[in-house]
């Protein structure tokens, strides 16, 4: 074998081939868009207020959303790995249903639930809590849309490691709690860092549901989409230097996601 | 014995796995040929289609005399519904004609026209995204077709007792929409002539949002459009505000410069502001230029 087959895995050229236009899909229009980047203007319009106050708004409620993704997600992906409850389907099916749902129809939902007319959202509002418009209203939009990254990647990761493990430490003596905290999570934590990232990837593009629910009020609810929908019934340029900036975030967000799970050549770019 | 027995079935297993696996790429290289000639198809359609004399004789259409015109008419949102009763009106006259209207935002719509979308005319919300379209070149003269107003509007029975632009909405949600949007430039102005500052809970991206809010109680007072407040119809409530009906929003029409069918083009506009155009806007709460 030339090391050029190797190199390619031998796979056969019409595979390759398609691949490559898989590429382009994807790539050409990212490229159209670095071409467009007033570079010379850059530091003006991505340090405006305005941009910054998106900017800061989108990485502090993404991080929350991150957070309470971990919180709720890690248990949530053991359940669904590990138990044997009836109606495991269907409560996977519930938890990856934001993964598939247009994020207009997130937005509703959240709206009809805990928007100020809502089921909850009414008597919340009784009881002297607001969620819409606020900040909480911008951080629940983006964990209901990222948790599912986070639990598939998890969920995912458990099934792969099998119960080995976990079975010799209880042979050995360890509670559940203790083989939980000594072997299960920290077989996890590669995949842990994929989830994260992408549940924080997730929640920094989240743009429909943030609309819907929460509304956009600078330093509030106007997150780095938002302001970057609405700079482009203005400043074309402004659109695509902000553009840019949360490209370039979610691209390190991404990347980070391919670092911990398998080794690769570095020739790959 | 056991060993080699399970040995055996986990051989089978394996091979059955890489044959559903094999299945299953097919099935996908399949479908991904399939979606990829489909886009090319359309793509070539389109670019062998634009809009005229040609478009309507390849189109497979029943003109073959090479005189069906198909006319795109670009048209901001919140004409959508009008331009598709002015364009019912066109075709009826000229059955030669046929009408296809793309609505969005009147930004959207002019950046598509400089990027080449295959426009006959524009209709745009207000002047200065129309200006932005002359500047460049891409339109020739706009006419003004229709005026709105800005009106504030609450929820079916005004649960927080709006009266106006005035103290009543200190402890009421306030949606309207951001300044760099045409219908939160008019809330701006009509605030501005009341004298009062508006501090809105979200400054939103649309008038359609606005109104959102307001019909879903998320919002007790919105300032949208008269138009859309009669879209609404009974989920919102009109409050009168003074001086709102100086505050005016200019919608032009333009024919856009080197469209394949000039005259229907013009013919349309025409029709729009003829009495026809005229009656179907004012059905729809526009206000005549």
């Amino acid at each position: 074998m030339t090391s050029a087959t190797s190199r390619t895995g031998n796979l056969p050229r019409p595979v390759l081939v398609v691949a490559a236009a898989g590429v382009l899909v994807v790539a050409v229009p990212v490229l159209g868009l670095l071409l467009r980047v007033p570079w010379s203007r850059f530091p003006e319009l991505v340090t405006s207020p305005a941009s910054l106050a998106a900017l800061v708004l989108s990485l502090r409620t993404s991080a929350a959303a991150t957070l309470l993704c971990v919180l709720l997600g890690v248990p949530l992906a053991l359940v669904l790995a590990r138990s044997r409850l009836p109606g495991l389907r269907a409560l996977r099916t519930v938890v990856l249903l934001p993964l598939v749902l247009p994020p207009v129809v997130s937005g509703i939902a959240l709206l009809t639930t805990l928007g100020r007319t809502g089921v909850l959202g009414a008597r919340l509002e009784a009881a002297g809590i607001s969620v819409a418009f606020t900040t909480a209203a911008v951080v629940l939009a983006q964990t209901f849309v990222s948790l599912p990254f986070l639990v598939l990647s998890i969920e995912g990761a458990v099934r792969t490691a099998g119960t080995r493990y976990e079975a010799v430490a209880a042979t050995l003596g360890a509670r559940p709690a203790t083989v939980l905290r000594r072997v299960t999570l920290p077989l996890l934590l590669p995949a842990l860092g994929t989830g994260t990232a992408l549940a924080f990837a997730r929640s920094l593009g989240e743009f429909g549901a943030t609309l819907t629910f929460a509304g956009s009020l600078q330093g509030v609810t106007r997150t780095l989409p938002l302001e970057i929908y609405l700079q482009r019934e203005v400043d074309p340029d402004a659109t695509v230097a902000l553009a840019v900036v949360l490209l370039a975030v979610a691209a390190v967000m991404v990347l980070l996601t391919q670092g911990g799970s398998r080794r690769r050549s570095k020739g790959r770019r | 014995m056991t060993g080699s027995r399970s040995r055996a079935a986990a051989v089978r297993a394996t091979s059955a796995l890489r044959v559903a696996a094999a299945m299953r790429v097919t099935t996908a290289l399949r479908v991904t040929t399939a979606f990829l000639l489909a886009t090319s198809l359309a793509a070539c359609g389109s670019a062998a289609g634009p809009p005229g004399p040609a478009a309507g004789s390849t189109g497979g259409g029943g003109a073959r005399d090479g005189r069906a015109t198909e006319l795109t008419v670009f048209a901001a949102a919140s004409l959508a519904d009008v331009a598709e009763q002015v364009s019912a009106v066109v075709e009826e006259q000229d059955p030669g004609v046929t009408v296809s209207i793309s609505p969005a935002g009147s930004s959207d719509l002019v950046a598509q026209i400089l990027a080449g979308a295959p426009a006959d005319v524009l209709v745009t919300a207000d002047e200065t995204t129309m200006g932005r379209a002359v500047e460049a070149g891409a339109v020739e003269e706009p006419t003004v077709v229709a005026l709105n107003h800005p009106v504030l509007v609450v929820p079916a029975g005004n649960p927080a007792g709006v009266t106006g632009l005035d103290d009543s909405l200190q402890d009421a949600v306030l949606v309207v929409c951001a300044p760099q949007v045409p219908c939160g430039a008019a809330a701006a102005d009509l605030a501005g002539r009341a004298g009062v500052t508006l501090s809105p809970a979200s400054e939103e991206l649309s008038v359609t949002d606005v109104l959102g809010k307001v019909t879903s109680g998320q919002a007790d007072a919105g300032i949208v459009y008269a138009t859309d407040a009669r879209r609404a119809g009974d989920a919102v409530e009109t409050v009168p505000v003074a001086g709102a009906d100086q505050v005016t929003n200019r919608y032009p029409a333009a024919v856009v410069t080197g469209t394949a069918a000039p005259a229907a083009a013009q013919a349309w506009i025409s029709t729009f502001t003829g009495a026809e155009g005229r009656r179907i806007l004012a059905d729809a709460g526009f206000v005549l230029p």
